[in-house]
């Protein structure tokens, strides 16, 4: 009898009850994709955060004193210590390899250019290198993708491109192009060697000065096959906190494992030191220090948000459900007249709620899942994955949530005496 | 007992009313019927109310949330600089002169640059700043104690292992020298950025100036405001100072773009889902209350009213219904979105007056589909029926 009355309330209020299922999805569905957005945000927004460069630099361990002024090195070339080129893949093989986004070494050599003493910068641009079985491709293209190259009016343009890296060619900066009166498709002589100007470059900082070459160029111009004066690494990392700031000398067996197997931006930098031989690697403090804060605030931001959508579609699904009980005061007058306890009426209409949030809780994760990939795909440019753990909880949630709705108007629609509901007086 | 019903004969009452304050016919029914149905016109204006409120705090955020963001993002340092062309000085007035452009609350720091010799003759940057405004400045300079007189020096990571005798590196007093003059220095503090700074000396100044007698030729700029409006200082600061070079720092600029337009169309998408789930919500409750009261609807036909008196009943009750939940959710919403400022950003989201009139077109909007889409039903069916209660 049971099942009878429920299926039977299904089949011939098919549309009340659609009615009600549609409010379950929809409030299900924005909930599921908020949650989903709110939960990937942080990583999101982290990867956003690499466009202001690297966050990390590895020097020499002994190195000599820079003497930089206004991007002019006055340092002697040959002076101080050296990393070794060869050793640069192994940066992926760090514990936290697939948070590095990317790497790029320096090599700044002074140069004669016309009578003049001139910078030039030895890097890569997107380098394929190789690391166990693993090609990538890395270089200032990754790391600091605020470097805009072009013909020298600021547009990008296919005739004047990156250069390759094993070519010999290179970027002129834009002050010193303005300064030479350089262009694109000129040579320059660089210390006895012609060099091809491919582009001009555009970067807001010191690079404006000087010459951007491939690395393999700058080491031989400098005479120093495979050296590297610094790396900057560009790495995804965990807000710091009160254990990623400690000396992991000081550390226990177990806390030091916690901090090793976090990706604190010290942690990496501890790693970086440990495969590449004799260097020291440090945050840059500027990207580094910000980004923390950066990254909390909007993450807490869409939480409270989060938490603003569940409660407006709770509330949603609850109206929903109260205005679908509430209309069949009728019916309950009949059962009762006929009978049936309270018990048993309640049991019916939580049945009915229960076959609604399972149903309505299933095309709403469903429907939800893609509207977050969607807002992934549409802002970010990359996918929103969905934890499949949030399945039973959207499931659970929109159950309670269906349940805490339809409670007081059941208990009213119970209370409500038979015969006034028989008269039709409601 | 027999006076009070005395006092409530028809009559009575009748007489009551034609004395009492005049109402019209339309007003009293409108009265009525929210007093009546108190719980289910409390509920209805309960979702209007939550509806609006949520509307409000998603808009007030939207707005002012970017403004918050950039002032975390100033956290970044400078935006602008300032440097003199040609490896000149910039002039002696030019501080006061991005104050007076930019207005005195932007942050201006101004650095000279200079190579002086160790006592063991290696060669060393030395620098020449305000320390108040540095610090204001760059908030990530890690620094173990800022200087409190001008003969006291901030000591880069890196150059400490230069200058300061191994033995003794704290505190002992140093010996610099440029161009033949020597200075004696303290060093106060260490100063550690991961960056060029680990390998510079820092001076006061006036202090750096006596000695080298070089002045500025760099000043680095906070500049406030959204892109267009930092590009706008940028051109107001050449045409003030023709004698510099004025140029965007891209790092941060481009950063500070890309970050905050995510962010932002994140919120957009949010703030319009939650605000689509509310005026779902109000739409289920007043569907529900408006096809509650069919019967109502059939009794004003039966007894001969017109249809656009009913229509404009229904809709008047509803627009009613949308202006005073409006009101009440503004206030709330406003509440929520100074909540939500505290707690995240630790100041409050100024409220904006100016999204009201929004979130009353909105809710009145919401509240007519809502009460005109039930009656659109109703009117093709038969008073008779609905009073025979089929």
């Amino acid at each position: 009898m049971f099942p009878r009355l429920v299926y039977e309330s299904f089949r011939r209020q098919g549309r009340r009850k659609l009615l009600a299922g549609v409010a379950i999805t929809l409030g299900v569905a924005v909930a599921t994709a908020m949650i989903a957005v709110a939960t990937d945000i942080g990583d999101k927004i982290n990867r956003e955060l690499r466009s202001y460069g690297a966050n990390l630099v590895v020097t020499p361990q002994e190195d000599t004193l820079d003497v930089e002024v206004g991007g002019v090195n006055l340092k002697p070339p040959s002076d101080g210590a050296f990393l070794i080129e060869a050793d640069l893949p192994k940066i992926r093989g760090t514990f936290w390899h697939n948070n590095i986004v990317g790497f790029s070494p320096m090599l700044p050599v002074t140069v004669k250019l016309d009578a003049r003493e001139v910078t030039l910068v030895g890097t890569y641009f997107n380098k394929p290198l190789r690391f166990g079985k693993e090609d990538f491709g890395t270089g200032v293209r990754i790391t600091h993708p605020w470097w805009r190259v072009s013909c020298g009016d600021g547009k990008e343009s296919p005739n004047c491109a990156w250069p390759a890296d094993d070519s010999q060619n290179v970027l002129i900066g834009e002050r010193l192009a303005a300064r030479l009166n350089q262009k694109p498709g000129h040579t320059i002589a660089v210390s006895g060697h012609p060099l091809t100007i491919s582009a001009i470059l555009s970067t807001g900082g010191d690079e404006d000065d000087q010459i951007v070459a491939p690395l393999a160029l700058a080491q031989q111009i400098l005479g120093k096959p495979g050296a590297v004066r610094r790396v900057y690494v560009s790495a995804l990392t965990k807000p710091q906190d009160a254990l990623s700031v400690r000396d992991p000398k000081t550390m226990t067996p177990e806390v030091y494992d916690r901090w090793y197997c976090s990706p604190y931006v010290q942690s990496i930098a501890y790693q970086l030191q440990e495969v590449i031989p004799h260097s020291h690697a440090e945050q840059i403090r500027q990207v580094a220090q910000n980004e923390g804060t950066v990254l909390s605030r909007i993450k807490g931001l869409m939480l409270l948000i989060t938490f603003a959508a569940l409660f407006a579609s709770a509330l949603a699904v609850s109206a929903a459900m109260a205005t679908a009980i509430y209309e069949r005061r009728v019916e309950v007058g009949l059962m009762k007249a006929l009978g049936a306890g309270n018990l048993v009426v309640s049991a019916i209409f939580f049945a009915e709620a229960l076959l609604l949030a399972l149903a309505g809780g299933l095309a709403g994760f469903s429907a939800g899942a893609l509207l977050a990939r969607q807002i992934g795909r549409s802002i970010f440019n990359s996918q929103i994955s969905i934890e499949p753990v949030l399945f039973p909880i959207i499931i659970a949630l929109a159950v309670f949530v269906t349940f805490a709705g339809s409670a007081a108007a059941i208990r009213r629609a119970v209370k409500f005496d038979p015969v006034f509901a028989l008269r039709g007086e409601g | 007992m027999s006076t009070m019903n005395a006092l409530n004969t028809p009559e009575q009452v009748a007489d009551r009313r034609a004395h009492g304050p005049h109402i019209s016919m339309f007003g009293r029914m409108l009265l009525r019927a929210a007093v009546l149905r108190r719980r289910r016109a409390a509920s209805a204006l309960l979702a209007m109310i939550v509806a609006a409120a949520v509307a409000t705090a998603m808009m007030n955020l939207y707005v002012d949330v970017q403004a918050k963001l950039r002032t975390e993002f100033r956290n970044y340092g400078a935006n602008v600089v300032i440097v003199a062309k040609d490896g000149q000085s910039l002039p002696a007035d030019a501080l006061a002169k991005i104050e007076s452009v930019l207005g005195s609350k932007t942050l201006a720091v101004p650095f000279s640059y200079a190579v002086a010799r160790t006592h063991d003759g290696q060669s060393v940057v030395v620098v020449g700043t305000d320390f108040a405004r540095a610090r204001e400045l760059n908030h990530w300079w890690k620094v173990s104690h800022w200087p409190d007189t001008p003969d006291q020096a901030l000591i880069g990571m890196r150059a400490a292992g230069v200058v300061l005798p191994k033995a003794s590196p704290n505190r002992q007093p140093f010996e610099l020298t440029f161009q033949g003059k020597a200075i004696q220095l303290v060093p106060a503090g260490m100063l550690q950025t991961g960056a060029g700074e680990d390998s510079r000396i820092y001076l006061d100044q006036s202090e750096f100036q006596n000695w080298t007698g070089v002045a500025p030729s760099t000043i680095e700029v906070a500049a406030n405001g959204t892109g267009e409006e930092v590009e706008t200082s940028i051109r107001q600061l050449a045409g003030a100072l023709p004698s510099a070079d004025i140029r965007p720092v891209r790092q941060i600029m481009e950063g500070e773009a890309n970050v905050l337009n995510k962010t932002r169309a994140t919120l957009y998408a949010s703030a319009t889902l939650v605000v689509i789930t509310s005026a779902l919500c109000v739409l289920a409750t007043l569907i529900g209350w408006v096809f509650d009261r069919r019967r109502d609807f059939a009794i004003m036909k039966a007894l001969g009213a017109s249809e656009r008196l009913v229509n404009g009943f229904f809709a008047a009750e509803a627009a009613a219904l949308g202006v005073v939940g409006a009101i009440l959710g503004f206030f709330i919403g406003i509440g929520v979105a100074a909540w939500i400022g505290r707690v995240n950003f630790h100041a409050p989201v100024v409220p904006r007056f100016g999204v009201f009139p929004y979130v009353l077109a909105g809710s009145v909007a919401v509240a007519l589909i809502s009460a005109i889409l039930p009656i659109e039903l109703l009117r093709r069916v038969q008073p008779a029926i609905i009073l025979r209660g089929e």
